[in-house]
């Protein structure tokens, strides 16, 4: 079926196939950092601004996208200039193999533009949305930690 | 680094006893990841964000059973489905014994499968694949295939699995490496120094207990994927998640026949490893299909099959025993570590080789008796994983010297402290546990775990212990409170086998290519490597353009494992970088008519005495444009018959729902002598992420199995790793020391920090309500089974 959404402030026109889930919708069209990681709705890695909020892109059906607004981490890239939070990953090591990055950056986003002020345990239950086997989770935390820093001072 | 000569240099890089951490301009400093920008960015840099024109897509057909011959196979109706462009079985393949193991030539683990099979030996074997124009034609395709199974009787237990009667696992006639296939048995080691019967039978104390450990998986977020294709000159090119892309290529030729001129491996930015991409798991049924169908070829499993029918960590069963003097003092240990490497024998002598060889050569005691068996089982196939037996070895090893400790009435880290090895000391089992091969004595010559353990004794608050009242938490009764800790040691490479190659030349404004052959697989080792490289060159450290690995343009390197690239590829990266260091000053010389050997580089610059210098960009337009027209620059590979041990003290801090039997992790801190710290940042990143790796299998992580060996638990939902809710609050703190033999005085980090965890918990959860648990994972339904069983007694 014909679905129009936005993708990272983009309208779009696209064919979903019956059964489709957004993730493998997303990734066909080319938005290569959402990232495979289970079928269960679990690892998070899949994770997108879906309205805004992070939400698993497996668990949602392409055809449910129609008329929503999508925002994917190739959307946070301002003509190749990171943003503060993707600098603050990249600073702390909060970036290993980089596979769950994306997934972890958009889970910290959603937190950020509900709260601006989280506390350590709001950071670590927005974060508990995606898997990570790299790391210990520490270095995550203290990423956005420095970006609410940095932005306070700012 | 400042030199004021070359000799200096050279010297002080291969004797590098003298430095310290502010010698280095970048290294031991907190660089950022060279590799982070893209990956913040979710650029498309894994196997799977590739795809060309009319590739196919590739679906593996499992074994329902753990044990069966296959009587009857067709298939028709799949092959007849529009779309399908191959259904390959046993029939479509020339029958070839290999090793999925990646490891060095000659491969120690047997020669036990072939790319297709008519026998499956646990539930999730290849029985079929299929390549179709889509992922959705290919399942559906391979529902269609119709097999009829003779089912065999199987064999789960691993103590069983040896015994007469029990099935036979490889019955086929073609296997090659198993040192008993009647009796299902992959390998067997024995090795022994001085008089341990005649000091267990002196000692004031023995202590003893078989302990069991589950195969652990590696839950890598990236699943195993491989993108196969023909280039234009009819090569095939394996773009694969691999670590070890050099053993692919040889193990593919083998598999498929095809020439390894005729082979090239990629391998892309990796999701994790962990020892899970050590092994050949799809690459063989890629290269069959790109054959069969000249068309590019996708494999990715999804995460169920990833779970069922890759691999996972050797499960154990130990028994260990160990004497006592009244002081502490070990007089003699032993070791027999009975391990299931599944169905397949991937590792299987390897790992057990290092149960002993890591876990006892934390010991200074001459007397020791190591043993073990690796028998097949129809279960999933084990292989390597992060610790590498040794992460097995350390929780018979620290819950027993823990336990000796409380009833001999001394402080467990006094205990550790008589037996811990010591500057010179050589490991006494060294010789007969070199990995399927004559080891090498390997004196220790760099040790800190005096500082290592009181360092992190002041951080936990080692003192509390002692404070009853500590242990309560007021106005929750049924909660306790506990402390313990582990002392490991690990290793560094293997020595006289493991190789690594690099390449490195100058471009046009002083920038430097580094091209080796290793593999990051996350863990940071383009970043050390540009870091070693820049801190020899003097320059900055985004001026090493770093590049692994591609079989054809990179030096070989043996791949990630073993604890191994900081070590060994580092090694590589030294030598090639002072090489081309050298002629850097030559052609600097040159310029600023001075003696070569009067220069340093410093800043980009190569300095002379005087105060004046040149640009390494000036250097490299006159070499390449100018004057006597050359390429700067040089390779180098490094080996070693060292095999540094890092050192770690791991600290836990668990409180324990005497009514659940919940454990909750509050701290955990690990203290490491890693040598020389090479980036900061992702050393402590490699330790957190052991140690997260280690609460797992300490307290939640097991593959569990049906009665008919169906993994019960194959999804992430189900087999639960930890998140960010489930961390302790983490502390990692190095210690520096310099390692004479390693890079710029470094050691391993990697897989170090794994080892103590499960002991350091389980000891910690003895100190809260006095129990001590044999069996991993130490799940709430065990804590309240041992505290129950406890309050009956």
């Amino acid at each position: 079926m014909e679905i129009r959404l936005t993708v990272n402030d983009e309208q779009k026109i696209w064919q979903a196939a019956p059964g489709e889930n957004l993730r493998d919708l997303l990734r066909r069209e080319g938005y290569l950092s959402v990232k495979y990681g289970c079928d269960s709705g679990t690892c998070g890695v899949c994770t997108v601004l879906f309205d805004g909020r992070a939400a698993h892109s497996c668990t949602i059906l392409a055809a449910q996208a129609d008329g929503h607004k999508v925002t994917t981490v190739e959307g946070l890239d301002d003509q190749g200039r990171l943003d503060a939070l993707q600098e603050a990953f990249m600073e702390t090591g909060a970036v290993q193999c980089g596979y769950c990055t994306p997934g972890m950056l958009l889970a910290a986003k959603s937190l950020l533009a509900e709260n601006q002020t989280p506390d350590d345990d709001e950071i670590k239950d927005a974060l508990n949305t995606v898997l990570c086997r790299c790391t210990g989770y520490v270095k995550q935390e203290k990423a956005v930690k420095l970006f609410i820093t940095r932005t306070k001072g700012a | 680094m400042a030199y004021n000569n070359i000799e200096e240099m050279l010297r002080m890089a291969e004797h590098p006893e003298g430095l310290t951490n502010d010698d280095f301009r970048v290294v031991g400093k907190r660089v950022k990841k060279v590799d982070a920008a893209k990956m913040a960015r979710g650029k498309p840099i894994y196997t799977d964000d590739f795809s060309l024109p009319g590739m196919l897509f590739a679906k593996l057909l499992t074994s329902p059973y753990a044990h069966a011959r296959i009587k009857r196979i067709d298939t028709s109706k799949a092959a007849a489905l529009p779309g399908v462009h191959a259904v390959l079985t046993y029939k479509d393949l020339p029958r070839i014994p290999f090793v999925s193991a990646g490891q060095s030539h000659p491969s120690p683990s047997p020669n036990d499968r072939v790319s297709l099979d008519n026998k499956v030996r646990f539930v999730g074997d290849r029985v079929a694949v299929v390549a179709a124009e889509t992922p959705e034609i290919a399942a559906e395709a391979a529902r269609l295939i119709e097999v009829e199974y003779e089912k065999l009787p199987a064999v789960f237990d691993m103590e069983k699995a040896m015994a007469p009667g029990a099935p036979v696992i490889h019955d086929e006639l073609d296997v090659d490496g198993i040192l008993d296939a009647q009796r299902n048995l992959v390998c067997h080691i024995e090795a022994e120094a001085g008089d341990v019967d005649g000091q267990f039978a002196s000692a004031d104390l023995v202590v003893e207990g078989k302990f069991r450990e589950p195969f652990q998986h590696h839950v890598a977020m990236e699943p195993h994927v491989v993108i196969g294709y023909w280039d234009n000159d009819d090569r095939l090119v394996i773009r694969s998640s691999t670590q070890v892309p050099f053993h692919v290529r040889r193990v593919v030729g083998w598999a498929t026949g095809l020439p390894e001129k005729r082979i090239k491996v990629i391998k892309p930015r990796l999701g994790g490893g962990f020892g899970g991409k050590q092994d050949i798991v799809l690459d063989d049924l890629v290269a069959h299909l790109v054959i069969k169908t000249n068309r590019p070829v996708r494999m990715r499993l999804d995460r169920d099959e990833e779970f069922r029918s890759t691999r996972s960590r050797h499960a154990y069963i130990i028994q260990m025993k160990i004497g006592f003097k009244k002081d502490g003092t070990i007089t003699a240990a032993s070791l027999y570590a009975l391990s299931s490497t599944g169905a397949y024998g991937a590792h299987g002598l390897t790992v057990l080789s290092n149960v002993g060889a890591k876990t006892l050569g934390l010991l200074r005691t001459k007397n020791m008796r190591f043993s073990g068996d690796v028998v097949y089982t129809n279960h999933p196939v084990a292989g390597a994983f992060r610790g590498y037996g040794a992460t097995q070895g350390y929780f018979p090893l620290g819950t027993l010297i823990d336990e000796a400790a409380e009833k001999l009435g001394l402080d467990v880290l006094d205990v550790y402290r008589r037996n811990w090895v010591r500057q010179g000391d050589i490991f006494a089992l060294a010789k007969p546990l070199g990995e399927g091969r004559e080891g090498y004595e390997n004196p220790v010559e760099s040790v800190a775990l005096e500082q290592c353990t009181d360092t992190g004794a002041d951080i936990i608050g080692w003192g509390k212990r002692l404070d009853s009242a500590w242990h309560l938490v007021p106005g929750k009764p049924w909660l306790r409170r506990g402390m313990g800790a582990a002392i490991v040691a690990h290793g560094s490479a293997i020595p006289g086998l493991d190789m690594g190659g690099a390449y490195m030349k100058i471009n046009d404004d002083g920038s430097f290519n580094l091209l080796y052959g290793g593999s990051d697989l996350g863990t940071g080792a383009d970043t050390v490597m540009a870091q070693i490289a820049a801190e020899i060159l003097g320059c900055a450290v985004d001026n090493i353009i770093v590049f692994s690995a591609d079989t054809d343009f990179t030096p070989f390197d043996k791949g990630a494992y073993a604890s191994s690239t900081t070590f060994i590829s580092g090694g590589a990266v030294q030598k090639t970088a002072m090489k081309v260091a050298l002629q850097v000053k030559e052609v600097a010389a040159e310029m600023l008519e001075v003696p070569a050997e009067t220069l340093h580089l410093e800043n980009g610059r190569a300095m002379a005495p005087d105060g004046r210098s040149v640009t390494l960009k000036e250097v490299a337009m006159r070499s390449l444009h100018m004057v006597d027209q050359h390429q700067i620059m040089a390779t180098a590979s490094h080996m070693s018959y060292r095999c540094p041990q890092p050192f770690a003290a791991q600290f836990a801090q668990v409180l324990v729902d005497t009514e659940t039997g919940q454990v909750r992790v509050e701290k955990f801190v690990t203290v490491a002598d890693i040598g020389q710290v090479i980036n900061l940042t992702t050393a402590e990143g490699q330790v957190e992420g052991a140690v997260a790796q280690g609460l797992g299998y300490a307290l939640a992580e097991g593959m569990e199995f049906s009665r008919g060996g169906h993994l019960t638990n194959p999804h992430v939902n189900q087999y639960r790793i930890f998140t960010s809710l489930d961390m302790p609050e983490l502390t990692t703190v190095f210690v520096p020391t310099v390692e004479p033999s390693g890079p710029l005085g470094a050691k391993s980090v990697a897989e170090l920090p794994i080892d103590g965890v499960a002991p350091a918990v389980a000891n910690a959860i003895a100190d809260a309500v006095g129990v001590r648990l044999r069996a991993l994972p130490m799940t709430p339904e065990r804590v309240l089974q041992a505290i129950q069983a406890k309050g009956r007694q």
